[in-house]
């Protein structure tokens, strides 16, 4: 067993511990005690992913001992040309596992905790128990779920309640890291409109009129499956379920003489697949994680509020302070406009909120003060409910009226006015 | 161009299936380069003073580790340093019984855990004596270097890279601050630069080819349609229909000008019909939306004219790298149609299938026709030149022809130092006038490559690096070849700006923070990827990063 002597193993990071900069705040105490704060400051990890490996080799050698960390996933071939914690033995275990005992073995002295699991499995005592949360995720329901968690614990008479997130997202060359002091600065739901999502292709191009392979790819996916296979239930990591939606594809687009139909292109419709690579997500996991460090021992200012890098076209990054949004749904205290066409149904509306930017709400329910205008639990309601869904908005609600809209997403109601256009 | 459907299902690899997700941004032909480059990093250039082992290498160690996971062929560390304490608190790639070995051999083996297709080997000599082997620098695609490194090893390496072609990254990295420079070739052509898709429509509206201005003849009884053939015309025919109405009222001529074209969108709106249970039709919809962007006469981009002047566009000798005999072609191409030749995509338009299939069919068959024209020029330069090494590949002019109107060279200037040319200081002289800009930092770095070069000719002992009076020195250092060379004074609050920034290295007595050389080894190991594939556009040519602000700057040194 070898001893190292680790006021000399940490001998760069004290440097910046112990003695003032020229952008270090004056009344700043450098020296012992910020260093035994940043030790004893527990961390929590959401991800363990492309970004999450990175932030977690990255805490461990920014001085942070105790590090939590969760991922529901299990490891993937596709993981490995970026996930550098992973090997090819490592396929099919948890990544949070795997990834906790690699830092801890590597980096002695740091203790990871994982959880194999989902953050909704988590409640308030838990996330209370953290200074800080970092997350490397990729999906927005996940982000927005813990933003609302985050504002909702933050408690006025007790400054331990605040716990800043700091978010990283990537796609491709491109990627974005941002800090959010829930309610006191911009949250993830006041930048919701920032990441819109793509639009979805009209269901008649799909079912009558494919012009595209992906046309093809999506009527495998969303029609053929549910005529031919409708009691399989589809997986898309299933080699043989991918190949048959290939094979529907390419029949159909041989039909309509569209080609490009591949089988690449097939596992990116039905998945959804995002590009990622290990360069970007080296970025962005570090970018939050000095963030983490600076938060953690204010050895220097941190980020206010928003850094988003491009790297296609050299290296380009821009930084700015994202507004709060005082008709936020999570932090602010004003219900949001939203302008309605009158004469849409109910259900069309409804339709629209999964698309649009301000919402991305996909199985809604609605309220106004006085009326349930659509309720989808329980049963009985539902079916109460349901014939609303055929009335147009201009006979269920006044133009500018509120209403409540809940998801079984998300834990909180967002609250939205609606004006006639 | 031969779009054959495929008759069975063939599965990916496992090679496909581990490397997906990157193969959807390079593709196989960047993959290919990726696997086919061996990359040198050198790592560190002996120790400063007496103690220390000198630069730690992190950001060095943090671009492979990015290189390898994607696949690179391999990778070759050079660096003789010996692994200390300090190396294990900021580089992931050691472990605790890696002290006191080699630090080149023992990042070089847990970096090649990552990979199993991809070799690596390691080197403990200075890459001085290995520069002596004229076989060693040839078999590198590109180098890294971890700096600060002397002096005189910097300009030996960074000038035999040169005169082999071959692109250098100088990299830095201290505390919260990072700088690199990008040294390329003096011309660096790229053809793939993946422009946003939307930018590379080339829809010819103004100009219809012959087929494409027959095609109305399928839309003449437009008015008479039932409403769902009307609500199906691709928007493409509706605004050359109403192209072709405008000219019959306004002496044959096509709208020009922005009030024009607002008076042309209206009558294309005009024409919508609004009586059905949409209130309206999302191909005329549409047309309406492209009359801006898609109305307007072709010109040559700037960038594109410059290349078509350029010396090695215009001089082609049996040694003309396949890029200008190319460029040469389009560039008649252009001389001769004034338009560059159909890259042939359509973009998705409200459509009945068949429509859309048969439109598609004339903007690729004018494709394949403009790109057999280009093909025989080419043919012909090959005839005239030979012998040339190979014909070039049909695919590689119909992939340049593509992406004609987005190629791209970059003049490749030599890593920036102060006492470089005028064009660097002038560059670092004009960025110092923005009190926001991050020049100052990288003037930070040069001071810091000053000392450290003083310190390992031991002119200057170990300690200089926490001397504030080293650092002051340096600055007026600084200041002193910036004024002489372009006549101009240096005010005090830039001065204090510079001061400003060498008080935070001089926090870190030179060392580094594992975050920001790993922020920095993302940045590095992304420009490495567009040299290497020569796809996307590399940083032109040197990147400060500032941590403390979370924000970054390129400037052209």
């Amino acid at each position: 067993m070898v001893e190292i002597n680790q006021t000399l193993r940490w001998k760069h990071l004290y440097n910046v511990l112990s003695r003032p900069g020229p952008f270090s705040d004056e009344d700043w105490v450098p020296g012992p005690e910020t260093i035994s704060a940043l030790e004893s400051s527990k961390i929590l990890v959401i991800g363990a992913g492309g970004l999450g490996c990175e932030i977690l080799k990255n805490l461990a050698l920014s001085g942070f001992k105790d590090i939590h960390v969760i991922d529901m996933d299990t490891i993937d071939i596709s993981n490995l040309n970026r996930q550098f914690l992973f090997r090819q033995s490592d396929i099919g275990k948890p990544k949070a596992e795997v990834a906790a005992a690699f830092v801890e073995k590597r980096v002695k002295g740091v203790k990871i905790t994982p959880y194999v699991g989902k953050i909704q499995d988590k409640d308030e005592d838990y996330y209370m128990q953290f200074k800080i949360v970092v997350c490397g995720l990729d999906s927005i329901e996940a982000r927005r779920w813990i933003n609302s968690t985050l504002v909702s614990m933050v408690d006025f008479e007790n400054p331990e309640s605040l716990k800043p997130l700091i978010d990283g997202g990537t796609e491709g060359f491109k990627g974005q890291a941002r800090v959010i002091l829930p309610t006191l600065s911009s949250c993830i739901e006041c930048q919701l409109d920032m990441h819109a999502p793509r639009p979805a292709v009209p269901l008649c191009t799909i079912a009558t009129i494919p012009r595209q392979p992906q046309h093809c790819i999506e009527w495998a996916h969303q029609i053929a499956w549910q005529e031919q296979r409708k009691d399989d239930t589809f997986d898309s990591d299933d080699l043989e379920h991918i190949g048959w939606i290939y094979n529907a594809a390419l029949e159909r687009s041989k039909q309509f003489q569209i080609p490009g139909v591949t089988f690449q292109m097939t596992q990116g419709v039905v998945k959804n697949i995002i590009p990622a690579i290990a360069s970007t997500n080296a970025v962005i996991a570090a970018a939050t994680t000095s963030e983490a460090l600076k938060i953690a021992t204010a050895c220097n200012p941190y980020l206010e509020n928003y850094m988003m890098y491009a790297g296609e076209e050299g290296v380009y990054t821009y930084t700015f302070e994202a507004e709060k949004k005082p008709d936020c749904p999570v932090c602010g205290n004003l219900a949001r406009k939203m302008t309605v066409d009158p004469n849409m149904t109910l259900e069309a509306f409804i339709e629209t909120l999964g698309e649009r930017p301000e919402a991305q709400l996909k199985k809604p329910s609605m309220r106004t003060e006085e009326k349930t205008l659509y309720q989808r639990f329980p049963p009985q309601l539902e079916e109460q409910t349901r014939p609303n869904l055929k009335l147009k908005l201009r006979d269920l609600i006044e133009d500018g009226q509120e209403i409540a809209v809940s998801d079984p997403a998300y834990t909180i109601d967002f609250r939205y006015r609606l004006d006639f256009s | 161009m031969t779009e054959a459907f495929p008759a069975a299902l063939v599965g990916p690899s496992s090679k496909e299936r581990k490397y997906d997700r990157q193969l959807r941004l390079w593709a196989a032909s960047g993959q290919q380069a990726l696997e086919e480059a061996r990359v040198l990093l050198v790592n560190s250039d002996g120790p400063w003073g007496e103690q220390s082992t000198g630069v730690s290498g992190v950001v060095g160690v943090e671009t492979l580790k990015n290189l390898v996971l994607p696949g690179i062929g391999g990778f070759t560390i050079v660096d003789p340093a010996l692994v200390t304490e300090p190396d294990l608190g900021v580089n992931f790639f050691l472990e605790e019984e890696s002290l006191g070995k080699s630090r080149a051999q023992e990042t070089c083996r847990l970096l090649r855990e990552l990979n199993p297709d991809v070799e690596g080997n390691s080197e403990s000599k200075p890459i001085t004596e290995l520069l002596q082997d004229p076989n060693f620098l040839p078999q590198f695609k590109l180098v890294l270097v971890s700096g600060p490194v002397k002096r005189s090893t910097l300009s030996s390496l960074s000038s035999a890279a040169k005169a082999l072609g071959i692109p250098v990254l100088y990299t830095r990295s201290v505390g919260f601050y990072s700088t690199f420079s990008l040294q390329l070739p003096a011309a660096f052509p790229i053809v793939e630069t993946h422009p946003d898709p939307e930018s590379t429509q080339d829809l010819r509206l103004l100009n219809p080819w012959p087929e494409l201005a027959a095609s109305l003849a399928g839309i003449s009884n437009l008015e008479t349609m039932d409403d769902h053939q009307h609500g199906h015309v691709p928007y493409i025919l509706l605004l050359l229909h109403y192209l072709e109405k405008w000219k019959e009222t306004h002496d044959g001529n096509l709208p020009s000008n922005y009030k024009e074209k607002i008076a042309f969108r209206e009558l294309v709106r005009s024409g919508a019909r609004t009586a059905n249970p949409e209130g309206g039709e999302e191909n005329y919809d549409e047309a309406v939306a492209a009359v801006l962007k898609s109305l307007n006469p072709f010109t040559l981009r700037s960038s594109l004219r410059e290349i078509f002047e350029m010396d090695e566009c215009n001089t082609l000798t049996s040694n003309s790298a396949d890029f200008w005999l190319i460029a040469s072609a389009i560039r008649d191409f252009y001389t001769k149609h004034r338009v560059l030749p159909l890259p042939g995509s359509l973009p998705d338009m409200k459509a009945q299938s068949a429509d859309y299939v048969s439109l598609q069919n004339i903007y690729k068959s004018k494709a394949r026709e403009d790109l057999a024209e280009v093909i025989e020029t080419v043919r012909g330069l090959e005839a005239k030149l030979s012998p040339r090494p190979g014909q070039i590949a049909d695919k590689d002019i119909e992939v340049f022809c593509k992406n004609a109107a987005h190629i791209k060279v970059i003049h490749g200037r030599d890593l920036p130092l102060l006492d470089g040319d005028t064009h660097t200081l002038k560059a670092i002289h004009n960025a110092l006038g923005d009190p926001e800009s991050l020049i100052s930092t990288f003037l930070g770095f040069n001071i810091l490559d000053s000392i450290i070069t003083e310190i390992q000719t031991g002119a200057l002992n170990q300690e200089a690096l926490e001397s504030s009076l080293a650092w002051e020195a340096g600055v007026d250092r600084v200041i002193q070849s910036l004024t002489s060379e372009v006549s101009a004074t240096i005010d005090e609050e830039t001065k204090q700006r510079i001061l400003r920034t060498t008080q935070e290295l001089q926090r870190m007595q030179g060392g580094d923070l594992h975050n920001v050389s790993a922020l920095t080894g993302g940045l590095v190991a992304q420009e490495a990827l567009k040299v290497i594939t020569r796809q996307y556009v590399p940083l032109d040519n040197t990147c400060v990063f500032d941590g403390i602000r979370s924000r970054s700057e390129m400037y052209r040194l």
